[in-house]
């Protein structure tokens, strides 16, 4: 079915580290799913003005020179408008200032065929079809900074495998869901979403959790309490992990049958599927191990930049 | 694999758990072995399953799914925590877990010892079939699930549910119980009980008093088919 | 419309539901029986094959070989299953099964060449010995599982669920739970059994592939691990149990039967035997698998024909539970007695409140012919050496009927049977199949 990684840094030294310590933990668990997989990092923030956006192309030869012009195109005569990319084979980050529903929609109309995985003045995400590993290597995982990353490798059950099935999901901006499991109702929690106006891209399950709890933040819940509502309306066997800009958040149903073991030291908070992929992390002997309790909320925030 | 004095030594850093495997199941008779020590297992799973000869292996660190599975007459010590379903289905012989072990452990076990220094999680000792289990921390919730015969011993807290549909096991709880499952109840501690329980607190190595222990045995109002108990069939 | 002077019945609360409602009403608890569903459902009998004519060419009978050797397991067994026709036996537990029918069984298998399967309450020593390979199942409650047993078995079966209860743990019921077989599953004799419907330590494909690790493990990678589901989301479910690891898949389609379990399951769970076929054979080609991961599908196959059309729409083997059970005797008004004469047992029938060709009461532990039932007197009347020529004879004539419409088709193997060779009767099946329907090229939904 699935494995799910998460990992926080504590101490902002460490932050450059945060790939080569995720990288190792991403590719153990394709051994759980390996039909896709995906990662959201948590890196600098921009400030207020400017937000990052993942851009994905099925295309492995997209072409983002071309978008790049057309881009330029955009900007000119408007001296307030900043956009820049990075690009990593079939992936984009682009950071701009121009507003997000705004650009959302010029990208619609100028490369409809790219997908945006993800918004926020924190987030980058990374997910695409295919082995873990070799997507850790396409996207250059171990180089990656930032303070905290949540991945998850795919072993499809129901649902079909492409890119946009791929976890992680997210929800507004910087927020993203991984999880592993399976939801007995997600079609009755779809079409209530949906007749609240939620848009859903996938028939996917865990679409249906990121959607339900998407629904409860924008009722002004904290996640806390959106979790407590999940609680109640979410019915079958999940273990999900969630991240903020400045928080990683892990929950299990109350069957708590699918694994989740938690490694907590002075340096980090690393979550896994299985132990076997934290045992490279450094003074692992040394971290305290436990496994998360059926419906209790697990939390842990970044600590604040020097 | 290397052999100082009368122990051997195999690095699962240097070789497979297969290889491993193999060697305790097939090997072993065939060497003169004090004792066996598995190094680096960094939380592999099905280390040392299905061993039958009465040899002592040591896992020096965290073991992953499933070890010691099935385990016959063996001595297994794991130096460290154990995953799901440590000595899942155990025989006879001694696993001993010296740090925290996951959920389902012992699970359907018909016979021998399974301690666990630390905490256990959920479903500690589902299914089982007349094995012992004494856990020195908690255990997680419903624990003891359908538990047929034998015996687990809580020192610490039990989760919710504990001896839900439970058969002929009996559980002895020291700490806190957060809620019991169905058909499982609250019994006196007879003069059998009190033997018993300092046999397997001496076992594991704890000192605790047996009077220390509540009992939870089976109501056995589940045992046959009745319109009574309607809502413990739901 | 008045219909003076004839009892008009109501199609929705006919006969069958007041008696339902009366007896609900009366005891407060639901319904248990044996034997898979009763109510109409598109079958094989829905296909039809089209045999030689000016294009194809066919096979003579008993000169011209046709092969019906079967191999399971390829995919990394050292020791592959090998039977010399596709027709097994399903898993089936001494406990809802009596030590003679079992033994019988056992013996039957052997002179066929072909395997029979444990079931819910672990191997007997009796059937061990008598047959000649056997696979062992592993299921959720675990009764009487143990190592050395597992060492044993020429095949391991993890059970996901069957095609009668889908998500549906075993049942005993206490008449059933003899001495012997509570202490095979380690219960207080008498006491009705409830296994769990999900296995104690492992939930969902990720973990259960490093389970199958462990029994490899623990066989030293030589015999293959079978991993059967119940006909419900079986196109996923394929794909599942292939990324898990298994070396054969065990499709169980919602015609199978069972000793015990309640009346709605049996009627209201699962699909067909002949969609769970063809969704499974589209797993097994998205995947690319066809050839490395086996299928052996069961649920109410019970004539030559059947196999054969099984094997055409992509099976590589079939397994029969009620087929067997009614070839030692099961339904019939008789038994043969030690001496050959045949003895009547209808009364018995009576008082279970059945008739012979109607019953289902195997839960009951009554069975008048000996088959399903703990009673020393009872079972008796299953004489092995009558049961083992008895169900040989009727493996014999499958595979023979089998044989027989593959060499009409053409083929010198059995395996050869493609689904080409298949036409349907009714619309269901033909969407059901992805067949077309006789004489059109029409296959509906396409």
């Amino acid at each position: 079915m699935c494995g799910i990684v998460g990992l926080l840094v504590k101490k902002h030294e460490h932050r450059e580290k945060l790939g080569e310590w995720m990288t190792p933990m991403f590719t153990c668990m394709a051994a759980r799913g390996s039909d896709s997989g995906g990662m959201a990092i948590f890196g600098e923030s921009l400030g207020q003005r400017e937000r990052r956006f993942s851009l994905f192309a099925r295309d492995r030869g997209y072409d983002w020179e071309d978008l790049k012009a057309s881009l330029l195109r955009r900007l000119d005569g408007n001296s307030r408008e900043t956009a820049r990319m990075d690009t990593r084979a079939n992936h984009a980050v682009l950071v701009s200032s121009i507003e997000p529903a705004t650009l959302r929609s010029w990208l619609k109309d100028t490369a409809p065929s790219l997908h945006v995985l993800s918004v926020g003045q924190v987030i980058d995400l990374y997910k695409d079809m295919g082995d873990p590993k070799e997507i850790a290597v396409r996207y250059r995982f171990a180089g990656m900074a930032g303070s905290h990353c949540v991945g998850h490798t795919r072993m499809a059950t129901e649902s079909d495998v492409t890119p946009v099935h791929a976890h992680p999901f997210t929800a507004g901006e910087d927020f993203c869901l991984v999880h592993n499991g399976s939801l007995s109702n997600p079609y009755m929690l779809r079409r209530t979403l949906e007749k609240r106006g939620i848009v859903f891209e996938t028939d996917n399950d865990t679409e249906a959790a990121c959607r339900f709890i998407e629904w409860r933040l924008a009722q002004r819940d904290t996640l806390a309490n959106a979790l407590h509502h999940a609680f109640r309306h979410l019915d079958g066997f999940y273990t999900l992990l969630m991240a903020t800009a400045d928080q990683m958040t892990l929950v299990r149903d109350q069957f708590a049958c699918k694994p989740a073991v938690v490694a907590e030291t002075d340096d980090y908070v690393a979550i896994s599927s299985e132990f076997r992929s934290l045992a490279h992390l450094p003074d692992i002997s040394k971290a305290h191990t436990f496994e998360p309790e059926p419906e209790e909320i697990y939390s842990w925030k970044v600590s604040a930049p020097r | 694999m290397e052999s100082v004095g009368a122990t051997v030594k195999l690095d699962l850093a240097q070789t497979t758990v297969r290889e491993v495997n193999h060697f305790l199941q097939h090997e072993l008779g065939k060497e003169p072995a004090g004792a066996v020590e598995i190094l680096n297992p960094a939380g592999a799973h099905n280390i040392a399953v299905g061993l039958d000869a009465p040899v002592e292996v040591h896992i020096r660190g965290h073991a992953g799914y499933y070890v010691a599975g099935m385990n016959k007459r063996a001595t297994v010590t794991i130096h460290g925590n154990a995953g799901k379903g440590v000595a899942e289905n155990i025989m006879s012989g001694v696993v001993r877990v010296k740090g925290d072990a996951s959920d389902g452990i012992g699970a359907s076990g018909q016979g021998g010892l399974l301690v666990v220094e630390g905490n256990a999680a959920s479903r500690c000792g589902i299914s089982m079939k007349g094995c012992d289990i004494v856990v020195g921390g908690n255990v997680g919730h419903v624990s003891g699930f359908m538990a047929q015969a034998g015996h687990l011993v809580v020192c610490g807290d039990a989760g919710a549910g504990l001896g839900d549909s439970l058969y002929e096991a009996v559980i002895y709880v020291r700490g806190r119980t957060h809620g019991l499952g169905a058909d499982a109840r609250e019994e006196p501690l007879t003069d059998t009980d009190r033997v018993t329980l300092a046999e397997l607190l001496s076992a594991a190595g704890f000192d605790y008093d047996p009077e220390a222990f509540t009992r939870i045995g089976s109501a056995r109002t589940l045992y046959h088919w009745n319109t009574e108990h309607r809502e413990a069939y739901g | 419309m008045v219909k003076t002077g004839a009892h008009e019945e109501s199609f929705s609360f006919n006969r069958d539901v007041v008696a339902y409602i009366n007896s609900a009403a009366e005891r407060g608890v639901y319904d248990i029986r044996g034997m898979g569903a009763k109510r109409s459902l598109p079958t094989f009998d829905d296909l039809v094959f089209l045999t030689a004519s000016m294009s194809r060419y066919p096979l003579e009978g008993y000169r011209e070989k046709c092969e019906t050797k079967t191999v399971l397991g390829t995919r990394s067994a050292k020791k592959p299953i090998k039977l010399d026709t596709p027709i097994t036996i399903a898993g089936m537990s001494f406990g809802a099964l009596s030590a003679h029918a079992k033994e019988s069984i056992g013996r039957a298998a052997t002179a066929n060449g072909t395997s029979t399967t444990t079931g819910d309450g672990g191997m007997t020593v009796e059937e061990r010995a008598s047959s000649k390979t056997l696979v062992y199942q592993c299921l959720p409650s675990r009764y009487g599982f143990n190592p050395d047993d597992l060492r044993k078995a020429d095949a391991i079966e993890v059970v996901i669920g069957q095609g009668a209860k889908p998500g549906g743990g075993g049942m005993l019921l206490g008449q059933k739970v003899s001495a012997r077989v509570a202490d095979m599953r380690t219960l207080p004799e008498g006491i009705d059994q409830r296994s769990a419907c999900r296995h104690p330590d492992w939930t969902g494909p990720d973990d259960l592939a490093i389970k199958l690790h462990e029994l490899r493990e623990l066989t030293d990678w030589q015999v293959p691990i079978y991993v059967k589901i119940g006909a419900s989301r079986v196109f996923n479910d394929v794909k599942l149990a292939v990324k898990s690891g298994a070396d054969v898949v065990v499709l169980d389609g919602m015609q199978g039967g069972t000793a015990a379990t309640q009346q709605v399951f049996i009627e209201h769970a699962g699909i067909p035997t002949l969609p769970a076929l063809r969704q499974a054979v589209e797993a097994l080609d998205e995947m690319d698998m066809i050839g490395t991961v086996q299928l052996v599908i069961s649920g109410g196959i019970r004539t030559g024909s059947d196999v054969a059309k099984a094997l055409a729409m992509g099976a590589d083997a079939v397994a029969l539970g009620q087929g067997v059970l009614i070839a030692l005797g099961c339904n019939s008004a008789c038994y043969t007695d030690t001496q050959g004469n045949e003895v009547d047992v209808t009364s018995d029938y009576e008082k279970l409140g059945t008739a012979p060709g109607y019953c289902h009461h195997c839960q009951s532990g009554q069975c008048p012919v000996g088959i399903t039932t703990q009673d020393d007197e009872l079972q008796r009347r299953l004489v092995v050496e009558e049961g083992a020529r008895r169900l040989g004879n009727y493996l014999s004539v499958l595979t023979l009927e089998l044989a027989t419409l593959a060499r009409a088709c053409g083929k010198s193997k059995v395996h050869n049977l493609e689904r080409e060779d298949l036409v349907a009767l009714t619309v269901e099946a033909a969407a059901m199949a992805k067949r077309p329907l006789a004489g059109t090229d029409w296959i509906p939904g396409t």
